[in-house]
């Protein structure tokens, strides 16, 4: 029956987001920039081997930049990302995250010098799992759960 | 590392060599005589940038400039500076380089001088960025370590008082973990060493454990380092007056110490240390001071390309 609901909502060309936690479904969603006549499926609590549920995303007629799939990779480190192409998967990869990008991520400390003066904010990557980011200006080390986009 | 033009900002960026590089220039210096040391930053110009309020660091800076022969320019009230109408850190640095050779930055904004840094090409020093980094404090302390205990590897350093705010601390800490040292933290519950720290310390294999008592480890340690409560960084009154009397350092705490302990201290002191230590052997907080010039001279020099 599950498998029947997915099916409906295939996608001929663009991005399925799979293995998502189901709480960053929408935080994940709300991050990306969409086109407004294009569909996009949302799947919340499905039944998953791996993790008993998980969340999925497909995105018709989008491929995800660099960034895009970075700050992905922060919030999201789980997510498999699946390009189609013309019904079928034609590419399948785990995502990674490879560094921060500058200014992607605001700085926790409010007496940060990023959150002071018009400049980029820049982070370290201390430990992917669990995630801890460093700021190169403040020195803050920041967890997973302080992690705001800007 | 290539000295000439070195920004200094934060202890994170030096190695154990470079940390020695220092202490070791540090140490010439003392030796070196004072007609030689005024010809080391002869037509030299420090600006010294104070956009936060402070006198040790400040004239301790201005002083180590001038004994190598450097003219001093700057500010040491914010109120006095551009800033006040408005003027970004960035703008204000760019327009300091154009009057200066080495730009000394004090700042209340953690990141402050890390941003400076990146915004000129000449050399920025870091007196201090709000509770982050003050790097060259650090030096002298681990330069009056030195100087007092022969060397600094494998010794057993106690680290007391607020460990949370402490940005010396910290940054003792770090640096000492270089040195293979056993740290003991003392500190009322609610201002223990951040778990940041803590995990760096344990990735470097460094042993160290958490105390509520002085006493509990003054007869095996060699440095007693000392710092203020400070009353600043507590938003509630209530919480300041409960721990603010945790460790008040007395003669009688001493009964037990190793002959070869050195009691420091950033300084000011407010009352951790009773005036009854002063006079004692162990007491070498105002000597430790006072190898803040001979340090802040090593980094000038070592930046300015006047010693390599």
């Amino acid at each position: 029956m599950i498998e029947r609901t997915l099916n409906v909502s295939a996608i001929k060309d663009g991005t399925v987001l799979d293995h998502l936690p189901s709480n960053k479904v929408l935080l994940i969603l709300k991050l990306l920039t969409l086109q407004e006549d294009k569909f996009i499926t949302l799947g919340i609590n499905l039944p998953s081997k791996k993790n008993k549920k998980k969340g999925i995303l497909k995105l018709a007629d989008r491929a995800l930049s660099t960034s895009e799939l970075n700050k992905i990779a922060v919030l999201a480190p789980e997510t498999t990302v699946n390009t189609i192409t013309n019904y079928k998967v034609t590419n399948k990869k785990k995502i990674m995250l490879k560094k921060i990008e500058s200014n992607t991520i605001k700085c926790s400390n409010p007496n940060c010098i990023t959150n002071k003066e018009r400049t980029l904010t820049k982070f370290e990557i201390i430990e992917k799992e669990p995630l801890r980011i460093l700021c190169h200006f403040c020195e803050r080390e920041m967890q997973k759960e302080e992690i705001q986009f800007l | 590392m290539k000295w000439k033009k070195q920004h200094i900002v934060s202890i994170n960026d030096f190695s154990r060599d470079e940390l020695i590089h220092i202490l070791e220039t540090a140490k010439k210096l003392e030796k070196l005589k004072n007609s030689k040391k005024q010809s080391l930053l002869k037509n030299k110009v420090v600006a010294t940038l104070f956009f936060e309020p402070s006198t040790r660091t400040r004239l301790s800076f201005e002083s180590a400039a001038s004994q190598l022969g450097a003219k001093i320019i700057g500010f040491a009230d914010p109120n006095v500076s551009s800033a006040k109408k408005g003027e970004s850190l960035h703008d204000t640095i760019k327009m300091v380089e154009q009057y200066a050779d080495i730009i000394v930055i004090r700042h209340n904004i953690e990141g402050a001088a890390r941003l400076a840094a990146e915004t000129t090409k000449k050399p920025v020093i870091n007196a201090g960025d709000g509770a982050n980094q003050h790097p060259t404090q650090t030096f002298l302390d681990l330069f009056t370590i030195k100087k007092t205990q022969k060397n600094i590897t494998n010794l057993n350093v106690a680290l007391v008082g607020d460990l949370k705010y402490g940005r010396t601390v910290h940054s003792l800490a770090v640096a000492l973990s270089h040195f293979n040292c056993r740290l003991y933290f003392i500190s009322p519950e609610i201002l223990g060493m951040p778990q940041s720290i803590c995990n760096v310390l344990k990735k470097k294999g460094i042993k160290f454990s958490i105390h509520k008592k002085i006493e509990e480890v003054i007869d095996r340690v060699d440095i007693l380092y000392m710092t203020r409560i400070q009353k600043e960084r507590f938003g509630d009154p209530v919480e300041y007056q409960r721990v603010k009397d945790a460790y008040i350092l007395c003669a009688d705490h001493l009964k037990n110490a190793k002959s070869n302990l050195k009691i420091l201290h950033p300084l000011p002191r407010v009352n951790e240390i009773n005036i009854d230590v002063d006079n004692l052997k162990y007491a070498n907080y105002f000597e430790q001071a006072g190898n803040g010039i001979l340090v802040r001279q090593a980094v000038l020099s070592l930046v300015a390309g006047a010693i390599k």
